[in-house]
């Protein structure tokens, strides 16, 4: 692997888990999609960066494929969602802010742990960093299962996404592209469905705190 | 010899460096504000000042006089020890970066004696204040310091940055780049900048530092003044000198030692103009949410810590 885009894998594969860990930081549901944008552009610097490296044209067509649904369509849909409700904060979450970051931490650890056999299927530089996917899912599933918001929880489901394809970028150096491409088309129908159910709560019921759903309407 | 030369140079060097410092974010701030702003000699003339008037004390007592002078030789003792213009100082045994933290942290725990000694509500808020966030900082600096010892295999700050030196591609490793981000959110916090602190008020729901050094004056306010400006500009020069140890002086030849001064001047002024001008674009915290920002710090050090061992 060549020094620049080795160090581009290794900087781009920790920022994807590290904005993982900031959408815990921020409360304001907008910055929460900037987040999910940036953790796109992120992700398909690593695809990129791998592609480079094997000269493997597939990877390279499945990275532009991951800026403009991870990084573009993706971001957009729930950024509309974010607008429409103006000033929409996380101001509730069901585990409060340090103790769920102090907690992402402990997680990564965890992941470091568990992840570290990984290494030995691979050996490699890149697959070394396979255990920040397996952190970047459990970040994610921190943010779906604490946040109270819907919309937050759908960005803690799409950073579970990320940090799956984070970890079969890092181990397989990508699959193979229509697999990739049905997962990503996968994943763009599950937020256009979710874009439109949360619409429809809105107009219905004026709030998406999931909490506060507890009886059926007619 | 040249070692205690070097070092004397270094705390003179960082006293001057601290206020001057201070005076020259007060100015970018002010100018990207639309405003002319006080000379960036301001500071500097107001503790010149000041060293010439009698001290009045709050409370008979001892412990209110002792403090400023605790401050500033602790921070002294300090800018001596830490290599900043030459990897060879005057601590014969290599500078450990933990002496450096917790010859900081007597100093600001002085200062909290200080605010207490003085029988006033401020002082007692402002001392609780600063010691919950330096409860918080403290984690986050020790952790990210052992990120940045992890490549070099040392705490011993001339070590650890000869390891720099010699591999300048580590400088662009994340686990570098997330150390110097958590370091620079524990800077500033340290030193009681935005948007934890605001230097600039003295509101009494918000004010931190300020509330501690409300009952100094004359002498006293002078080196508690000189205390706070030395302590900024060390920290932004050593966090300047860990982020990118380009310039240090390996040898002591006397003009490779004066391009590290220039150098670690250059890189103390960069850091603080990029501070000033963030400040500008924000607000300051509430106090409550101040301990997420303190985590958000810890995180990422111990992300770095993480990834450095993944890495290696």
């Amino acid at each position: 692997m060549t020094g620049v885009a080795g160090a581009v894998i290794d900087l781009a594969a920790v920022a994807v888990l590290v904005v993982g860990i900031a959408g815990l930081w921020r409360r304001d549901l907008r910055a929460l999609v900037g987040l999910l944008r940036i953790q796109g552009v992120a992700l398909a610097l690593v695809a990129a960066a791998t592609a480079a490296t094997q000269h493997d044209v597939g990877l390279g067509v499945t990275a532009v494929l991951v800026v403009a649904v991870k990084a573009g369509v993706v971001p957009t849909l729930l950024g509309r969602v974010a607008r429409s409700d103006p000033g929409a904060r996380e101001s509730a979450p069901l585990i409060n802010v340090p103790s769920s970051l102090v907690l992402a931490a402990a997680l990564v650890g965890l992941a470091v742990i568990v992840g570290a056999p990984l290494h030995a299927l691979e050996p490699g530089r890149a697959a070394a960093l396979a255990p920040l996917g397996l952190a970047t899912v459990l970040a994610g599933y921190l943010l779906l299962v604490t946040r109270r918001r819907a919309l937050s929880q759908v960005v803690g489901l799409l950073v579970i996404d990320n940090g799956v394809a984070l970890m079969t970028f890092l181990l397989t150096a990508g699959v193979p592209l229509i697999v990739e491409l049905g997962g990503s088309l996968d994943v763009l129908l599950v937020v256009v469905v979710l874009r439109a159910l949360l619409g429809t709560m809105r107009s219905r019921l004026g709030n998406v705190a999931l909490d506060e759903l507890r009886e059926l309407h007619d | 010899m040249t070692r205690d030369l070097v070092s004397l140079v270094q705390v003179v060097a960082v006293a001057l460096g601290g206020l001057l410092l201070t005076g020259l974010m007060a100015k970018v701030r002010a100018r990207a504000e639309g405003r002319v702003g006080p000379p960036i000699s301001q500071p500097l003339r107001e503790v010149a000042k000041r060293l010439h008037r009698e001290s009045p004390r709050a409370t008979a007592g001892r412990a209110q006089g002792m403090v400023p002078t605790i401050l500033v030789v602790t921070t002294a003792v300090a800018a001596g020890l830490v290599p900043l213009a030459g990897l060879q100082t005057a601590g014969r045994s290599g500078a450990d970066a933990l002496v450096v933290v917790f010859l900081l942290l007597t100093g600001s725990l002085s200062l909290a004696a200080g605010g207490l000694a003085t029988a006033t509500a401020f002082g007692g808020m402002g001392a609780s204040r600063a010691m919950a966030l330096s409860a918080l900082a403290e984690p986050a600096l020790l952790v990210a310091l052992a990120a940045l010892a992890v490549p070099a295999g040392s705490l011993s700050l001339p070590v650890l940055l000869a390891h720099g030196l010699s591999a300048p591609i580590a400088m662009v490793s994340p686990s570098h780049v997330l150390a110097v981000l958590a370091l620079l959110i524990v800077v500033i916090a340290e030193t009681g900048r935005l948007p934890v602190d605001n230097p600039s008020t003295h509101l009494e729901l918000t004010m931190i530092h300020e509330a501690m050094t409300l009952e100094y004056g004359g002498r006293d306010l002078a080196l508690v003044t000189l205390g706070a400006a030395m302590r900024l500009g060390l920290l932004l020069a050593l966090v300047g000198t860990l982020a990118v140890p380009w310039g240090l002086a390996t040898s002591s030849s006397p003009l490779a030692l004066a391009g590290g001064f220039v150098m670690v001047g250059v890189k103390s002024t960069v850091l603080a103009v990029v501070i000033a001008l963030v400040e500008v674009h924000s607000a300051k915290l509430r106090l409550f949410r101040v301990p997420e920002l303190l985590a958000a710090a810890f995180v990422v050090a111990s992300l770095a810590v993480l990834v450095g061992v993944v890495a290696r």
